[in-house]
């Protein structure tokens, strides 16, 4: 589907390197201006929101408010949005650690999003999984991922569970799609070629997506990967399918993601994508970003997704002034709702440090092996 | 290398450097006395380290010896033992013990039995090092405490200091030896300020130290905890409990003698361990006093160990997870009988 919209500027930085000859499948045209601009607008209202959530979210780790990593999205949004519009909202998804944007997209509401970075009972995990861990079972969100490749075996998983499902179980073609998020640095990772491998031989719909952002931490692709200009080679070495999209914008993320899932819906077969974007901000919030230069990062600041999709509605008349200030307007409230709720749920009771350990409430224990504080002692 | 100098850290220290210092500074001295000595893991060199431990090693020793490695755990540990195999000693960074549990093959099926495998024809002279243990708010898959797994398995050394001066001693004979060490920091005391001889020393494997002398009860702890012991120890001392505080600073070996010595004299043992209950090193050193100190003992042996759940991310439930100190005093009373 090759790079469908060029870069916008003629690239002093190019931290994807040119792609390959064997990007498959034709690029849809004019396609553009085929999406309702009702609909473009509440993309934007989405990319927006994960942005500002963002923002706020990095404030709160300042203030201590939330612990361990938190890995920020910002300049990534275009991707979470433009992913989740192509598929259908019972198709499973997982990602790995810089997750809040995925969990936003599909559905959850910012303030449970929120409470379980606070480690608030609020939670969508009850606090116990934190910024890397997003769970939401409603959303069909399998999570957020802390070890980096794990996720993309569970993807497959999801999708092999899919196709199961609706053909041995149910006698009917398969109709679901699973999408598995990974990042670059990711793909150096044994699990994803295994995984890779298994989903090439057993013909399992999971769309592979890599947030190709140029960077693990401070190692750029070309210092990490073999190939990096060019790591749809590597899903092509397993037989899948590989595509380059230009993740920075929503609208070639959109069409480009919808005909690659229905073609994996259609045809039972995995897809591998190389979405290339650029993250904004750091790779944790303990990171100085040392190893990129400020003109780089203006460089690709230029692209940023929300810029062009504003740019795109303004272009054709499809966003007043007015709408966009109230639009962000709304949007601080929401956040600043979620974290003024978050902030008043309450810690996760001691309790809970023992519950969901085992589908029964305390699992095997019983007895003198009940754990010591569950012994004779009230749990508030 | 065989002539060794043992020397006591705390004669010569007058300076104070931090854990992570002290780490870089064995490393480094080794590298400049043995070229075979090099390091390789994730950020280790353009970044500085993650965590900052491997700081302006790669200005001094250069690409070849300083090596950034990609997210290949398996693949980076794998290679560095096939390395040492062929006579080269490695050190490996793991960002995060966390992490090696997607090299457990190579760490575990490898580096240990390869010598034993190969009838003693080809030893292992490999350091595994990253941090290890909760506390961070990292949440369940990065807050792993791999003493409780890797002390298992037979072949492999396991050093855990609790603090710079044995930071640096102990990785200096972790690096010297011949056979794999795993060696157990933590995030949360590269920070910690101590004392340390700037010149090269080692510290002996299986050699315990006295960190708080007392006669009422034996406090055995390996690594972070340590320093939990010692607030234990100085709050119980309040209430006129005395504790012997041991730091075992390495698991494998284990130095069962000086702990049978100080149970005797005390009569009572609380085992601190970072690591779960079941099968832990906790659990070995329980037994272990039993069986040689069944008469000597007034109680069984306490244990404090993390709560046998996956680690929480939320502040209040990690808190208590941990085996912190309130969790130590309230064993040590329950083990002399005053709770
Ligand atoms: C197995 C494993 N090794 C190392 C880490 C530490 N780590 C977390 S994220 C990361 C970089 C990943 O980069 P990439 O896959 O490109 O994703 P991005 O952060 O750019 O979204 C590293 C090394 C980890 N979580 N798991
Ligand atoms: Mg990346």
């Amino acid at each position: 589907m090759s790079m469908l919209s060029e870069p916008s500027t003629s690239t002093a930085f190019d931290v994807h390197g040119k792609p390959g000859e064997r990007t498959s499948a034709p690029a849809t045209t004019g396609r553009r201006d085929l999406v309702d601009p009702a609909r473009c607008r509440q993309w934007l209202r989405d990319m927006l929101m994960i942005r500002e959530f963002e923002n706020r979210c990095m404030q709160q780790y300042q203030d201590k408010k939330i612990g361990g990593f938190c890995h920020i999205y910002i300049g990534q949004e275009a991707i979470a949005v433009g992913c989740t519009a192509a598929v259908r909202p019972n198709d499973p998804i997982v990602t790995a650690y810089r997750d809040h944007g995925h969990a936003l997209a599909r559905g959850m509401a910012a303030r449970h999003c929120m409470a379980e970075m606070f480690g608030k009972i609020g939670g969508c995990a009850k606090g116990k999984g934190g910024s890397m861990h997003m769970f939401d079972r409603e959303h069909h969100l399998y999570g957020g991922h802390g070890i980096v490749g794990a996720q993309i075996p569970l993807g497959v998983g999801l999708a092999f569970a899919c196709k199961y499902t609706d053909e041995v179980i149910d006698g009917r073609p398969n109709s679901r799609v699973a999408l598995a998020f990974l990042g670059d640095g990711a793909l150096n990772q044994g699990a994803i070629h295994e995984a890779m491998n298994l989903a090439g031989l057993l013909d399992i719909p999971c769309v592979i997506i890599c947030e190709n952002n140029g960077y693990s931490m401070g190692t750029s692709i070309h210092r990490g990967t073999t190939m990096g200009h060019d790591i749809i080679s590597k899903a092509i070495g397993y037989g899948i399918d590989g595509y380059v999209v230009d993740g920075m914008d929503v609208l070639s993320v959109y069409h480009d993601m919808s005909a690659i899932v229905e073609k994996c819906r259609r045809e039972s077969r995995p897809a591998f994508v190389d979405m290339r974007c650029y993250r904004f901000k750091g790779h944790s919030m303990s990171d100085p970003r040392k190893y990129r230069t400020p003109e780089e990062e203006n460089q690709y600041a230029s692209d940023d997704p929300i810029g062009q999709l504003k740019l795109h509605l303004e272009e054709r008349g499809e966003l007043t002034e007015a709408v966009l200030k109230e639009m962000q307007k709304e949007i601080r409230e929401e956040v600043r709702e979620s974290i003024a709720w978050a902030e008043a749920s309450p810690e996760p009771p001691m309790s809970e440090l023992y519950h969901d350990v085992f589908v029964e409430p305390h699992g095997p224990f019983n007895g003198t092996s009940l754990p010591q504080m569950l012994q004779g002692k009230d749990l508030r | 290398m065989s002539t060794v100098t043992v020397i006591d850290p705390t004669v010569t220290a007058t300076r104070e450097i931090e854990f992570r210092d002290a780490l870089r500074e064995a490393m480094s001295q080794e590298m400049r006395r043995d070229p075979r000595v090099f390091l390789l893991g994730e950020e280790v060199a353009q970044y500085n380290g993650a965590y900052k431990v491997s700081k302006g090693m790669l200005d001094e020793f250069g690409p070849r010896r300083i090596i950034d490695t990609p997210i290949s755990e398996s693949g980076f540990a794998g290679m560095a033992i096939g390395a040492a195999m062929m006579g080269l000693r490695p050190i490996v960074e793991f960002m995060s013990w966390s992490f090696s549990l997607v090299a457990a093959d190579p760490i575990l099926n490898n580096a240990p039995k390869m010598l034993y495998m190969s009838g003693g024809q080809f030893g292992c002279p490999i350091v595994f090092r990253g941090n290890d243990g909760a506390g961070g708010q990292l949440g369940s898959t990065h807050s792993w405490c791999v003493e409780g797994l890797f002390s298992n398995v037979p072949g492999l050394k396991m050093a855990i200091p609790s603090c710079p001066e044995d930071a640096k001693g102990l990785m200096t004979t972790a690096i010297r030896d011949d056979d794999p060490v795993f060696f157990l920091e933590s995030e949360r005391m590269l920070g910690m300020k101590g004392h340390v001889p700037d010149g090269d020393y080692l510290i002996p494997f299986g050699q315990a130290k006295v960190r708080r002398e007392g006669t009422d009860c034996t406090l055995v702890s390996f690594g972070r905890p340590v320093n939990f012991c010692l607030d234990a120890a100085a709050e119980l001392a309040k209430e006129g409990i005395s504790c012997e505080v041991l730091d075992m600073r390495t698991i494998r070996p284990l130095d069962i003698d000086s702990i049978v010595r100080s149970v005797r004299k005390t009569n009572y043992c609380v085992v601190v361990d970072q690591s779960w209950s079941f099968g832990s090193p906790g659990s070995e050193v329980a037994s272990q006093v039993h069986q040689h100190c069944f008469d000597d003992l007034d109680n069984f042996v306490h244990r404090v160990h993390s709560a046998d759940v996956p680690t929480p991310y939320a502040f209040n439930l990690e808190q208590e997870y941990l085996p912190n100190a309130r969790r130590i005093c309230e064993a040590v009373r329950s083990c002399l009988y005053r709770a």
